[in-house]
């Protein structure tokens, strides 16, 4: 097996700078979004004692699933002994510690008492599912940390194997996890189902392969280093895989609802009559998220990078407007306390609750992903993640 | 011994042994010092005592007696507790609301039912369950609460709770908080049954006594573990469910009339 | 939509001005001298605290600590270590509270000692029954109710006595 040099990106151009001045702006602006927040109270977000979880939660949610998502190349080098995929892992790795990063900073700065964020690292209650990611999440931290440090220090890498399979079965449990954080909720409709676990599962395949492919390409040819067709395609297919399982599980899911006479309702407001909840499913999550990807991946489309690199955007799009569905419309559809009466209430009982996100939720979600961003950015150029090529013959070489 | 005597015997919290123990707590109170005894369980326990589980705090609702428009319990928990009626409140989507009236009406038949809305106290609470800090627990004596010194305001007990009945503080309350009812903001709060009245011995909530200072009678509150009280005695009468029973809680809030 | 934005920009502006002048002044101002000195207003009510006064100095927040767990997960509700009783003795006799003006007593000490108080993210700074000083605004309004329920049945002649003090 021929080997593969691993480098730092020099990251001296002013372009490099540049990247991660807006990247650092966002995080700022994401900071103060917070601090905004934690000043003031929920009372300046669009949440409310209906829409409990909002634009901060959908955000975080996402970056959470994309990053166990993300961890997926690394893995199949190593569990599956891919070693075409060996290259590309070290940056797998640390996009989804990234990732990871992102994703529980804008969970814990929307909590209530986020100042009090030590007594959740203090008092458990096992019960809980939230305790369970608590752990997941740390656990994750620290699995692929140390499957990272097999990848780049020479010394430990015969446990890179060991590490990696480890990662790999811990990150399935985690995304079991967050699938599980709205599987056991019996109040809502739309969750208290098994269904959500391994539907959380592929949808982070999905969300984490494209971003790592838009994080891939862009290192690539913003460094000017030479990215192979080879690399490409192999992992292209692999996400038009991953995308129609995506469709697959979400068709099974609300299918299964259909069928129910006690799920109608809840049905026909995802699906028809929830206004921007069902634009939203159809356009976003639908469409835009599965429908057209697959079309682009699946057609002689798919062979030119510029098109990929379009799915990807839409498969992140689309996957955001799931959470959006996922975690705010289930919220919006009343509780059904009296079955089969009409609820009036001065707590909005019966009716579908309104949410508008404010400017504070949205940066802070946005300074989540910043983060993220931000921390890859300056991995790359701390560590030897990348290799110095991918082109076709040097991937073809791994192959034997 | 057959099967059924084995679990009860192993399930401390089932019905037959709390019977047993009110029963015998009862008996034995006639026959030792029946004024002391008869005293104690209806006006509080000393205040270095625990509160015990030999008590189930509960409330019976009759809403054939909940009048239409009248919303007196709503403002005595306000009053009592501290909370801002929403009518007053800034913020009326965002303001907590411990308790209120729910009004309902079958599409087909037309008939209109009335019923306050709070927290049901359930035996086996999802916001219990889901509670990452354990700041949401349930008290000896059947009270669900939240303890605001470890609750993270993340929420989850909101989404898990099947009845609404939880409420965030969404902003700063300016030290308009009442001495006996600690709330903050960034904290969850519900309805706690008055604990600070029934602490202090007073043995009713502020909505029941309302309810019958208006004459309306339909809550009536008291310790459902106690055959003797009248509560229990109400409950052995009147036929009365929970809601969304189907989800096998336990409320400690019955509902006679829907 | 715009006008948030300017606001958070604004505020983003405050924060790093701000930061810039206090970084500025420290160096002229030396802390020894500038800090004013915790002002300790002995309680009117008692000659002694439920406690050693040295001893409260040092271990008030452990005492507290152990206090609140009992009341608010038993239902204990003891009077020796509440922190009602220490705001029922130690409110200030000018602002009513124990944390309103920073003279107060829990704030003087704790803004001295630079330890953040959480107790009244949550807690009443002052005594049961003197909801009177509240100024009353739409949001405080119905608390004229509790005043007049709490002046009808709860207030015993002693505690009344209390107050008056």
């Amino acid at each position: 097996m021929a080997s593969i040099t691993f480098r730092e990106v020099e990251g001296s151009s002013l372009k490099y700078w540049m990247l991660f001045g807006v990247l650092g702006l966002f995080v700022l602006f994401g900071a103060l979004a917070w601090n905004h927040m934690h000043h003031y109270g929920h009372v300046v977000t669009g949440m409310d004692n209906q829409i409990v979880w909002g634009l901060p939660h959908v955000f975080a949610v996402f970056l959470i699933v994309a990053a166990s998502g993300a961890l997926n190349v690394a893995s199949i080098a190593s569990v599956f002994n891919k070693p075409m995929y060996k290259p590309l892992a070290p940056l797998s790795a640390i996009l989804a510690l990234a990732l990871m990063l992102g994703g529980l900073l804008v969970l814990v700065l929307d909590l209530g008492r986020s100042d009090r964020l030590i007594v959740a690292m203090t008092h458990f209650n096992f019960k809980s599912m939230f305790t369970w990611n608590v752990f997941l999440y740390s656990g994750f931290f620290g699995l692929v940390g140390a499957y990272l440090w097999t990848m780049l220090d020479r010394n430990v890498k015969p446990y890179s194997k060991t590490a990696g399979t480890a990662a790999f079965i811990w990150r399935l449990i985690l995304t079991t996890g967050t699938g599980s954080l709205f599987g056991f909720l019996i109040a809502r409709e739309l969750y208290g189902t098994a269904m959500l676990a391994p539907m959380f599962i592929i949808m982070s395949f999905a969300y984490g392969l494209a971003i790592y492919l838009m994080v891939l390409a862009a290192a690539y040819s913003w460094t000017g280093r030479t990215l192979g067709d080879a690399v490409m395609m192999r992992l292209k297919s692999l996400l038009a895989v991953f995308v129609a399982a995506v469709l697959y599980f979400v068709v099974v899911h609300h299918m299964t609802n259909l069928y129910f006479t006690k799920y109608h309702a809840v049905e026909a407001f995802i699906l028809r009559d929830g206004g921007i909840f069902t634009t939203l499913f159809w356009v976003g999550q639908i469409l835009i998220g599965c429908v057209a990807p697959l079309v682009i991946l699946l057609s002689s489309l798919g062979k030119q990078r510029t098109w990929i690199m379009i799915a990807c955007v839409l498969i992140v799009l689309g996957g955001i407007a799931q959470m959006y569905v996922t975690i705010i419309g289930a919220q919006a559809f009343p509780l059904d306390m009296f079955p089969g009466l009409k609820e009036t209430s001065s707590f909005f009982d019966g009716e579908v609750h309104s949410y508008a996100p404010s400017v504070p939720e949205f940066f802070l979600g946005l300074g989540g992903v910043a983060i993220a961003l931000l921390v890859t950015t300056f991995a790359v150029k701390l560590l030897r993640l990348l290799p110095a090529s991918l082109d076709d013959a040097t991937v073809a070489k791994l192959e034997h | 011994m057959s099967e059924h005597d084995t679990k009860s015997e192993k399930e401390p919290n089932s019905p037959e042994r709390r019977r047993f123990i009110g029963a015998a707590t009862a008996a034995a109170g006639l026959a030792i010092a029946p004024g002391v005894m008869l005293y104690e369980v209806a006006h509080g326990r000393p205040e270095e005592q625990a509160a015990s589980s030999a008590v189930r705090w509960g409330m019976l609702v009759d809403a054939t007696q909940c009048a239409t428009g009248c919303d007196d319990c709503v403002s005595a928990c306000s009053t009592e507790n501290g909370w801002t009626p929403v009518a007053e409140s800034r913020h009326p989507k965002q303001a907590p609301q411990w308790i209120r009236k729910l009004e309902l009406q079958d599409p087909l038949t037309q008939m209109e039912t009335n019923l306050p809305m709070m927290c049901q106290h359930c035996a086996d609470a999802p916001c219990v369950d889901v509670c990452p800090t354990g700041a949401s627990f349930k008290r000896a004596d059947g009270i669900v609460l939240v303890n605001r010194h470890t609750c993270i305001g993340c929420r989850y007990c909101m989404m898990a709770c099947p009845y609404k009945a939880r409420s965030l503080v969404h902003e700063s309350l300016n030290d308009t908080q009442l001495a006996d009812v600690p709330r903050g903001m960034g904290c969850v709060e519900a309805c706690t049954l008055c604990v600070q009245k029934i602490d202090r011995g007073d043995g009713n909530t502020a909505c029941a006594e309302a309810c019958t200072a208006a004459g309306h009678n339909a809550l009536l509150f008291g310790d459902m573990n106690d055959p003797e009280s009248e509560i229990s005695k109400r409950l052995r009468e009147l036929p009365t469910k929970q809601v969304r029973a189907d989800l096998n809680l336990n409320l400690g809030v019955r509902y006679h009339g829907i | 939509m715009t006008g948030k934005l300017k606001r958070l920009l604004a505020l983003g502006a405050v924060v790093l001005t701000t930061a810039t002048l206090a970084w500025a002044g420290s160096d002229t101002q030396p802390k020894a001298s500038g800090a004013p000195k915790p002002v300790i207003t002995k309680s009117v009510k008692a000659e002694q605290c439920v406690e050693d006064t040295a001893y409260m100095r040092r271990n008030h927040m452990k005492v507290l600590d152990g206090h609140r767990d009992k009341t608010v997960i038993e239902g204990i509700r003891t009077k020796k270590h509440s922190l009602k009783e220490c705001i029922n003795c130690h409110a200030s006799e000018k602002t009513g509270s124990v944390a309103a003006a920073k003279d107060d007593f829990c704030v003087s000490c704790h803004s001295y000692a630079a330890v953040k108080i959480d107790c009244f993210e949550c807690h009443s700074t002052k005594p049961k029954g003197s909801m009177a000083m509240h100024p009353l605004n739409a949001e405080t309004a119905h608390l004229k109710h509790a005043l007049a329920v709490n002046a009808d049945v709860k207030v015993s002649a002693e505690e009344m006595a209390k107050v008056a003090q």
